[in-house]
């Protein structure tokens, strides 16, 4: 997994409540075996009209944000179906930071798996970033991980939260397999009284 | 286990987390011991080509239990050739994989075969105390016997394969009691909807739900699968109903649950698994039952919701970001405020899913088709949840029921609940629908999706359009 350290870049706004993961990627994609090559599906249906021709007004098919790396959105982002293939989708298409009032659960943890910074700030806070990302190339959005800041181009600096150990393995772009199988004795150890306490597990 | 077991009250929650706690970090990250991990096609290939590419095993294959399911086709022929080649290939991964790696297998020619969430329970591989993994969210479902259960991306399957454990924080305790009896017509689906209508698609982020109250008691097993299954569409990973007796009674005997001595010492343990007196909740909802009423999803998240008594809402009476949302939801629903549920055509019913795709759902929906026919024009399609299921409905009578109102009599998958094999609703095409998400192009590009109960997908498919099954119910 890449290492996520500071990211500055163009933010495209997506101002949706409830953006869920079929619209990040709907299962037509999800019949891959790899992990690579979904960015040309991400949020499909608002992008491509029935004949698969880009639909113009869509934020991403936009020229000021074909580059874009970090997504400002509304509440609720990602909520739905526990696919990786959301994170994987945005990812592939070059983004490496989501910026919401609020995440669903599953999604939140896959980004931490694939170098994804899933950022919660309040509501203005977000409002105010959803107004730079308006501006396109001419704003752009500064993210410091080990800070725990988001930039906006007016120089407004906002803090935000993060759980201690995702920012270090994210910071380090750590294998959280590795990190697991460190442990292994503890599982032994675990397995070995469970067997005894739970026989019929 | 018992070195992290104080005498503070706790919710049923805090004693499976702690029996299952492997490790704690000063920060609270902590390791958990999973007991059974459920793979299927979709979300599981990317993870054993990990395993592969690190030259890692499968830690406990005897825990894992391998079905395909999502994008199975449900026509007859499938055991021998499936022709969309992306679909076969997935397949085909997970046959190579539960092959290579010595996990139990359920092929499509075996008719225990079926979506996972029906799978686990049928099979007894889900008991109570366990946690209970899969890389699928609506693994909530198994939560109905009293485990932890909830769903996890493709690195965290690759985790529990190598591992055999999970790295997460704990999350907090929301109780959801619905109070007193349900009314006639009334189901579990409407339950979990009403919650969800009630506390949002949010509400229970970074919570796990316990659902109690005498409502929740009276359901059967099925039903109790049908409101955990929901509760990711609540927001919360997990739901978790007290086991108790209907719980033991439909665990007994099955081919994975204890036996003699080994089945008293479970039930020991088991029934010590609920909430103590005094427990801390960090939310706490109460429902009558008496307030809910048969309900329909009107627009594209479930938390759309209301009854089947009302009307298309005005997008300006929402507030914040939902008036956007709701805007947005009726021009893809191509629905307009005002209009009366009941005004509402519909083309498609479909009856299945890891929601509605147990017996007792084929028997709802069976009792008001029963004599009656699909309205012109409406497609109908029934698809069991397992090839028992589906054993068991031609058995009782049901299948015949459903063929002569002129339904699709289907082979078991997840199906046009997520449209990834061919049965998929056309662009504009209304679906009332016993599954459990209505998102945009969720049972095919462009077609619009009611959330609903077996027997108001019955009601709707004979009537032609949304309609409340109580008008078609025999008077008490
Ligand atoms: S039936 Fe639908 S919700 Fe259930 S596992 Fe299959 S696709 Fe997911």
């Amino acid at each position: 997994m890449d290492k996520f350290t500071t990211l500055t870049g163009i933010a495209a706004p997506l101002p949706l409540v409830n953006i869920d993961t079929d619209m990040i990627i709907p299962k037509q994609y999800l019949k891959t075996i790899q992990r690579t090559g979904l960015g040309k599906g991400l949020f499909d249906e608002m992008r491509y009209d029935d004949q698969g021709n880009e639909i113009a007004d869509f934020v991403l098919n936009q020229p000021a944000y074909r580059n874009a790396e970090i997504l400002v959105a509304g509440d609720n982002f990602g909520c739905g179906s526990s696919r990786e293939h959301a994170p994987w989708a945005l990812l592939d298409f070059g983004i490496r930071c989501v910026i919401s009032t609020s995440f669903a659960d599953i999604f939140y943890n896959n980004c931490f798996k694939n170098g994804v910074l899933p950022v919660v700030l309040p509501q203005e806070a977000v409002d105010h970033l959803m107004e730079d990302a308006r501006k396109g190339a001419n704003a752009r959005i500064s993210v410091d991980l080990e800070a725990q800041t988001v930039s906006a181009s007016d120089g407004t600096v906002f803090g935000f939260e993060i759980d201690p150990f995702k920012k270090h393995c994210l910071l380090n772009g750590l294998d959280d397999i590795g990190l697991t199988l460190e442990k292994v004795s503890a599982i032994d150890v675990f397995e070995a009284q469970a067997k005894t306490q739970y026989p019929w597990v | 286990m018992t070195a992290h077991q104080s005498s503070a009250p706790k919710t049923l929650y805090d004693k499976i987390w702690d029996a299952h706690l492997v490790d704690q970090q000063p920060d609270g990250t902590c390791l958990i011991y999973i007991d059974r991990h459920l793979v299927h096609e979709v979300t599981s290939p990317q993870a054993f080509e990990g395993l592969r590419m690190t030259g890692r095993t499968v830690r406990a294959p005897g825990r894992t239990i391998a079905v395909p399911d999502h994008n199975v086709p449900t026509t007859e022929g499938r055991d021998k050739h499936i022709d969309n080649e992306e679909s076969r290939i997935q397949v085909d991964a997970l046959d190579r994989n539960a092959r290579d790696f010595g996990i139990h297998y359920y092929p499509v020619s075996d008719i225990r075969q079926g979506i996972v969430h029906i799978v686990g329970p049928e099979q007894g591989w889900t008991l109570p105390g366990m946690t209970v993994v899969c890389g699928d969210s609506h693994t909530a479902t198994h939560g109905a016997f009293g485990a932890l259960a909830h769903g996890i991306g493709t690195s965290e399957v690759e985790h529990v394969l190598a591992t055999q454990t999970l790295i997460q924080k704990k999350s907090k305790n929301m109780r959801v009691e619905i109070t007193g009896k349900l009314r006639p017509g009334v189901t579990a689906k409407d339950i979990t909807l009403a919650v969800i209508g009630k506390i949002g698609t949010a509400g229970g982020t970074g919570h796990v739900i316990e659902y109690c109250g005498e409502a929740i008691r009276d359901l059967s097993m099925e039903g109790r699968m049908t409101v955990c299954n929901m509760a990711i569409e609540g927001g919360a990973r997990a739901g978790l109903i007290a086991p108790d007796e209907k719980t033991f009674d439909y665990v007994m005997g099955r081919p994975h649950a204890p036996k003699g001595a080994a089945w008293e010492a479970a039930l020991a343990w088991w029934k010590t698994l609920h909430s103590d007196e005094g427990a801390q909740w960090d939310k706490v909802i109460t429902i009558r039952a008496e307030d809910i009423e048969p309900v329909v999803t009107w627009g594209t998240s479930p938390e759309d919701v209301l009854p089947i008594t009302g009307a298309v809402p005005a997008p300006e009476s929402f507030s914040g970001g939902k008036v956007g949302a709701a805007q947005r939801s009726l021009d893809y629903m191509g629905l307009k405020p005002g209009t009366k549920l009941t005004d509402i055509p519909i083309h498609a019913v479909f009856i299945g899913s890891c929601t509605n795709g147990r017996i007792e759902d084929l028997r709802a929906a069976a009792a008001v088709l029963k004599g009656r026919k699909l309205a012109p024009g409406v497609r109908g399609m029934v698809v069991p949840g397992s090839g028992l299921v589906r054993a068991q409905a031609e058995e009782e009578g049901l299948a015949q029921i459903f063929v002569d109102a002129g339904f699709e009599w289907r082979l078991a998958g997840c199906s046009m609940c997520l449209a990834m094999n061919p049965d998929q609703l056309a662009p504009g095409e209304r679906c009332a629908a016993t599954s459990n998400r209505n998102f945009e192009g969720r049972q095919g590009r462009g077609g619009r999706t009611h959330l609903m109960s077996p027997a108001m997908a019955a009601a709707a498919g004979v009537t032609g359009r949304l309609a409340d099954v109580r008008e078609l119910m025999a008077p008490a």
